[in-house]
């Protein structure tokens, strides 16, 4: 029996600057309002979006086209260089992040439908279904990744679609787990219980009241995802494992590397590739990271550590009787 | 409205000759205790916290009935256990009638609008995403009353105001955190009543609340109940605020009702020992009424091990030897509807 | 000199907004030794601030100014170097959750332990000893300390979080909320038990709660406090019987007693937002009695003897003859 109804948590409570729910879009908004961290990597992958989306019409060259020398050194025309088709850097560059964001958010997609579903329905309705779905999810969780996406470029042939059908399959257990834990918790809340007792439907409660709650968790474990997709992508792009015929930053590199840019001295075929990499997953990490830490109540002051208050003098009295 | 009815006020609301609105037979409830691996792997017996343990009562529409006692003696499994939240193992369940007991959650899902539950904490029963109007909306269009959206509306507006939260639309866009405990109570007791419901089961509805706002809410049930279609169960641990708000009282301990009758009576001339132990440990308001607590010593009950004969006798200042033995039924005591489980009453 | 003064504390919290939640406005009270009072009030008016800050334990958002004294000597002015040496050896606490905030891998007797080791008040077998009486005096036996805290039900818990406040030997225990999530029957135990500590070692008992009975059993005197101030402090009866304050009046009639035939009455409205000034009296919205000069002048505590008081205009008004009368 809990009985608090008053343990200065009034006060407690007002301090708290806690996210209080009224709706996603305004918490979510907080969260990237109130952190630089956040911000940077909102902008970082809108940046990048917004090339990709733009790509036909902003790249300078064509990319199927030879437009010079072989490894041809940066120039003013050609700022990055050209690879070893000759074909513009800046444009294969563009167009390996339209294909390579497409991988990483198609995946993430699949990965968050499969693992959030699992997760949802795992936590939710507990007992033997969750035994049985857990698992399952730990089998797929010691699959190792590299065999696995050999196997399915061998066998089904390398393409796009396996390459995101791979990337998902390896990723889609670890939301699975984090979704399962938090739906497990919140299916205990009361409020949910009182749905319950209502005659509301399971369908209604997940819909209405479970997965509202885990949204914000959903949210940054999915931009998360999409870090990890993309640097998925450009690894088994590099061992070869991709669709050959697409360019992706990490056919980019998988073929200046096996046409000996490193050794050529091109490095400006290897380089720009990576940095972008790298840039994307910084930006899904500092926007994933902001939002997790904002849900995690733990990184918060404590209340009772000593030591910390602040001393003032006494305010002038107002005119009061004593 | 006042707190304090007259007697025959009191017996009016229990008196009345129509069936029962709720009655409650032989009621059992059990959870299985985890064995872990070792228990599973020698074929330890599987234990069970009885948390209910052959409970029975009845509740008239038009009536409150408190139903008392320490935490862990299985009044909110009780609760839980009418409203089929939990499957019971054996007893029967009526509502106005019909037996429950077995029913489907499907068949259950039309009857749910007629049986309502008020939690203990208003601050987490509310989805703390939906405004007031969501909140009250909800059971309407769970359960496809109401009408449109406009006639929806409306009933909202009436509910609000039943619960005297005036004007409604002060209130409607409001989410939870912008509204005071009290406030937020009345708001889950709004949600219930737009389904008009026949009963009402109120789990400790003002415990989590500030002592200047629980009175208004209790009235507020009180005055609901007053009309004469509602049945409240009210599940308190609170002697002085069943005495003050309900009709009847029923004093629950290890699962089992011990003693039931008018309100007044079970107060001002309890029978059983626990009752009386359980009444002078309430702390008074006066302080020149320091009376001598009857404290009882050993462990709060378990209910994984209910001792044999009756439950009571270890803790018990009066236990005879036969106690040790006899499992005592409620029986008739002191004045009409009072009723013990005790050897030592109803001579 | 009293053996804990209060003199116009107040605590502020910073606000995530930017404003400040003005928690204590000004609190003064004294506590002798072996003296039992009660601070009494409803959520957020800021008894448990106050007993935090006489501790130093406010979080980092908070700032205190006035003065608290223990034998006549100032613990806050020097922060948390003056406060430190008096906490837990001098002044002790337990809170409500004290029963759930004992450390599971440790034995009960080992935590005991703990503090006398950290202050310096005793050692090894002498610190055994010590551990081993005071278990005896909350009510557990002795041989009970090698156990560890799951072993005890919740009762046992917070008699033992009791015996460890005890165990530098304090002068005044600050109790908040210490029986709130119990159940009556062990709140009859460990008010039993605070009771008889108080009086057997001459401990000053300053007990926190929003329960008026529990007060009115344990206390002799208690201060009631609303909106961050005292606004009547007095002997308990004459709180009860005379009230001074129309606020304790109906904290009291809000309350149903067991055997009160009197109606049950909630009080309208709600308390003041404490992140604003407040102008006039901070009661006045939810009084029944507030007048014009209610909404002008705020009242301040004015001391009506035999150690009474009160902040209410209706005291220095002509026209209270009628007002003590319940």
């Amino acid at each position: 029996m809990a009985m608090r109804p008053d343990s200065g948590e009034g006060i407690a409570g007002a301090l708290e600057a806690a996210p209080r729910g009224s709706g996603h879009r305004s918490w979510l908004w907080q969260v990237i309002s109130e952190s630089r961290q956040a911000k940077v990597g909102l902008a970082v992958l809108l940046a990048f979006v917004a090339i990709a989306i733009l790509a036909p019409w902003i790249e300078p060259f064509d990319v199927h086209t030879r437009v010079g020398p072989v490894y041809a050194p940066p120039s003013r025309a050609h700022p990055l260089g050209l690879d070893d088709g000759g074909i513009d850097m800046v444009s294969l560059l563009i167009q390996g992040g339209r294909i390579s964001l497409i991988v990483g958010f198609a995946a993430t997609l699949v990965a968050m439908v499969i693992g959030g579903g699992i997760g949802i329905v795992a936590g939710y309705f507990g007992g033997w279904v969750e035994v049985v779905l857990m698992r399952i999810t730990d089998y797929f969780l010691v699959i190792p990744d590299l065999p696995l996406a050999i196997i399915v470029a061998a066998v089904w042939g390398a393409s796009l679609t396996h390459l995101i059908f791979v990337i998902a399959l390896l990723l889609w257990t670890t939301t699975a787990r984090i979704v399962r834990a938090q739906v497990k918790s919140v299916r205990e809340r009361v409020y949910v219980e009182r749905a319950r007792s209502l005659g509301a439907s399971n369908a209604r409660i997940i819909f209405r009241h479970v997965l509202p709650q885990i949204g914000p968790l959903l949210i940054a474990n999915t931009v998360l995802t999409v870090a990890v997709a993309i640097f998925d992508e450009t690894a088994l792009a590099f061992l070869g494992l991709g669709d050959p015929t697409r360019i992706t930053w990490g056919n980019i590199i998988e073929f200046a590397f096996l046409r000996t840019a490193i050794s050529s001295g091109a490095w400006w075929a290897v380089i720009p590739p990576g940095l972008c990499v790298a840039l994307v997953i910084m930006g899904c990490f500092w926007l994933g990271q902001a939002i997790e830490d904002a849900l995690n109540p733990r990184l918060k002051v404590s209340y009772l550590s000593p030591r910390v208050f602040r001393l003032r003098p006494l305010p002038i009295t107002e005119a009061r009787p004593r | 409205m006042s707190g304090a009815r007259t007697d025959l006020e009191r017996a009016g609301a229990a008196s009345s000759d129509e069936a029962p609105l709720l009655e409650v037979r032989d009621l059992v409830a059990r959870y299985p205790v985890r064995r872990g691996i070792v228990g599973a792997l020698t074929r330890a017996p599987r234990r069970f916290v009885r948390a209910v343990d052959g409970v029975s009562f009845s509740l008239r529409a038009g009536e409150m009935l408190a139903l008392v006692g320490e935490s862990g003696c299985g009044k909110t499994t009780t609760a839980h256990t009418i409203l089929r939240l939990v499957d019971p193992v054996s007893g029967a369940i009526a509502l106005d009638g019909r037996d429950i007991t077995r029913l489907s959650q499907r068949r259950l899902q039309p009857l749910r609008r007629r049986m309502q539950m008020i939690y203990q904490d208003p601050y987490e029963s509310l989805d703390p995403r939906f405004r007031v109007r969501q909140a009250i909306e909800e059971p309407m269009l769970i359960h496809g009353v109401g009408g449109n959206r406009s006639g929806r509306r409306w009933r909202i507006a009436e509910a609000l105001a039943r619960v005297e939260l005036t004007p409604p639309e002060m209130y409607v866009e409001r989410f939870p955190h912008e509204l005071s405990g009290g406030q937020r109570q009345r708001v889950a007791i709004a949600a219930s009543l737009v389904l008009d419901p026949d009963l009402l089961v109120a789990d400790e509805p003002v415990s989590m609340l500030d002592v200047s706002v629980r009175a208004g809410v209790l009235k507020l049930l009180d005055r609901l109940r007053g009309v004469g279609t509602l049945g409240v169960l009210m599940i308190t641990h609170d002697l002085s605020t069943a005495a003050h708000f309900a009709n009847r009282i029923a004093v629950m301990y290890l699962g089992r009702i011990v003693e039931e009758g008018p309100a007044r009576e079970v107060i001002r001339n309890p029978q059983h020992p626990y009752t009386k132990a359980l009444l002078s440990v309430v702390p008074k308001r006066d302080p020149r009424d320091r009376s001598n607590p009857e404290i009882l010593t050993g462990e709060p009950p378990n209910p994984t091990d209910v001792p044999p004969g009756c439950r009571f006798h270890p803790r018990c200042p009066v236990a005879q030897d036969r106690c040790r033995t006899i499992d005592p039924e409620l029986r008739p005591a002191g004045s009409s509807g009072h009723r013990a489980a005790c050897v030592l009453v109803g001579h | 000199m009293s053996l804990l003064e209060v003199r116009d504390l107040h605590v502020w919290f910073d606000l995530s907004d930017g404003g400040q939640l003005h928690a204590v406005q000004g609190l003064s009270f004294d506590v002798d030794t072996g003296e039992r009072i009660g601070l009494v009030g409803e959520s957020g008016c800021g008894k448990t601030t106050t007993v935090l800050a006489i501790l130093g334990l406010l979080p980092p958002s908070a700032s205190v100014a006035g003065d608290v004294r223990f034998e006549g000597e100032s613990i806050l002015s020097g922060g948390e170097e003056t406060v430190q040496s008096r906490r837990w050896k001098d002044i002790a606490m337990v809170f409500q959750g004290a029963m759930n905030a004992l450390n599971p891998v440790k034995t009960v007797e080992a935590q005991i332990i703990e503090p006398m080791e950290l202050h310096g008040t005793a050692e090894g077998a002498a610190a055994r000893k010590i551990a081993g009486e005071l278990l005896e005096m909350v009510g557990i036996p002795a041989v009970a300390g090698s156990r560890y805290p799951h072993e005890f039900s919740g009762g046992m818990r917070q008699r033992a979080a009791l015996a460890m406040a005890l165990a530098c030997g304090p002068k005044v225990l600050l109790a908040d909320e210490p029986t709130t999530a119990l159940d009556v029957m062990v709140q009859a135990q460990i008010l039993q038990v605070l009771t008889g500590l108080a009086r057997d070692l001459g401990l000053a008992l300053v007990l926190v709660t929003h329960d008026l009975p529990v007060v009115a059993q344990v206390c002799e005197r208690a201060a009631v406090m609303y909106a961050g101030e005292i606004v009547e402090v007095g002997a308990m009866e004459e709180l009860f019987h005379a009230p001074c304050h129309p606020y304790t009046r109906l904290l009291f009639a809000a309350t149903p007693d067991l055997y009160g035939e009197e109606d049950v009455a909630s009080i309208p409205g709600a308390p003041p937002r404490l992140d604003r000034e407040i102008v006039g009296c901070p009661f006045r919205e939810r009084c029944d009695r507030a007048f014009d000069r209610c909404g002008r002048e705020r009242p301040g505590l004015l001391p009506l003897g035999d150690g009474r008081a009160a902040a209410c205009h209706l005291n220095d008004e002509p026209v209270d003859a009628g007002f003590r009368s319940r």
